[in-house]
């Protein structure tokens, strides 16, 4: 009887072993920035190129930064949840619109509607290197202070959106 | 790192397939990756970036992959060199951005311990348990009490696969 509880044992162990790596999202990368300053920069804002924008210039509230691109099927995804957010929520949202030409992003915005503040356009995506972007969409929120509080990596859901990033800017705002 | 012998083609293409399905910038702009025409900073670009991972397809080095993202990542890298920094520097600068995931040879520290010493423990493990069960095999063989009959049986046996073999 022994003889067999013991491989079985094991097998168990490896079940349980593999499990739980079929839970991981390896593609889900935890990012260095979190808690940390929101790296800075400069940019000129998509439709007013003449004009530009700094994460300075949002010191004192919360707000969310949401990385997009036209050339990106996967924000197609997350548009319409961002265009909700827009509506319900009081949270500023800036894009940053991701090596990107600024005539087709403009575009993109002008057919499935435009929920960001402003968006900036990185056109040789530095300030994507800087934010450690590797996957477009990806969304940060940043507290009072400049710092990144939370990192979503892809498209956003439903449900991160009521679960994870409303509560926290709840949370970061009282 | 010289010629590879087997070019996985079709499983390159599999995995291109695969990252594009996440998301590839469908280049604004042509993006070749700008080769400099020095060939002891392009030997030290090949260097450090075969030390990054590429973040869009986690199984290769920004040197070998061509997604967008790695090509932006080997210039700059090439563009710091240029500007005189030393690799830790610029190996640094890349953990400051994605994290030490973005090493490809992951750092010693508490969360890849396990990484790092796991094969010893285990190895150590396997060597404890074949020594006990060697030792434990030799005590029940000492142990044994074989009858006149039972030796007499062995005996016959082994002559007789002698036999058979002559």
């Amino acid at each position: 009887m022994r003889r067999y509880l013991i491989p079985f044992a094991i097998f168990l162990v490896l079940m349980v072993f593999l499990g739980i790596g079929l839970q991981l999202k390896p593609r889900e990368v935890p990012s260095p920035f979190i808690g940390k300053p929101a790296p800075a920069f400069s940019l000129p804002i998509l439709d007013k190129a003449q004009s530009s924008f700094s994460p300075e210039q949002m010191k004192g509230q919360v707000w969310v930064l949401n990385v997009w691109a036209s050339w990106c099927a996967a924000c197609r995804d997350e548009h319409p949840l961002l265009v909700d957010f827009a509506k319900t929520q009081n949270t500023p949202l800036i894009g940053l619109d991701y090596k990107d030409k600024p005539e087709a992003a403009i575009a993109w915005l002008k057919q499935f509607g435009d929920p960001y503040r402003l968006s900036v356009s990185d056109i040789n995506g530095q300030v994507g290197i800087d934010y450690g972007v590797y996957g477009v969409p990806e969304t940060f929120v940043i507290d009072r202070l400049g710092i990144i509080r939370h990192k979503h990596i892809g498209p956003l859901t439903k449900e991160a959106l009521d679960k994870t990033i409303i509560p926290l800017i709840a949370r970061l705002q009282s | 790192m010289k010629l590879k012998f087997f070019p996985p083609t079709g499983f390159a293409f599999l995995l291109l397939f695969a990252a594009s399905l996440f998301a590839q910038p469908n280049s604004p702009e042509p993006l070749a990756p700008s080769v400099s025409d020095n060939p002891a900073l392009e030997k030290k670009v090949l260097e450090v970036s075969n030390q990054l991972r590429c973040l869009v397809c986690q199984n290769q080095t920004i040197a070998e992959s061509n997604a967008d993202l790695a090509v932006d990542l080997k210039n700059q890298v090439r563009k710091q060199l240029i500007e005189g920094r030393s690799k830790e520097e610029i190996l640094k600068y890349m953990t400051e951005r994605y994290g030490d995931f973005v090493l490809y040879r992951p750092p010693f520290n508490t969360s890849t311990m396990m990484l790092w010493v796991g094969p010893f423990l285990l190895m150590l493990l396997a060597l404890v348990l074949l020594v006990r069960q060697i030792k434990q095999r030799k005590r029940d063989l000492l142990q044994e009490n074989f009858s006149v009959e039972e030796i007499e049986r062995a005996r016959g046996l082994l002559n007789r696969k002698l036999g058979n073999k002559q």
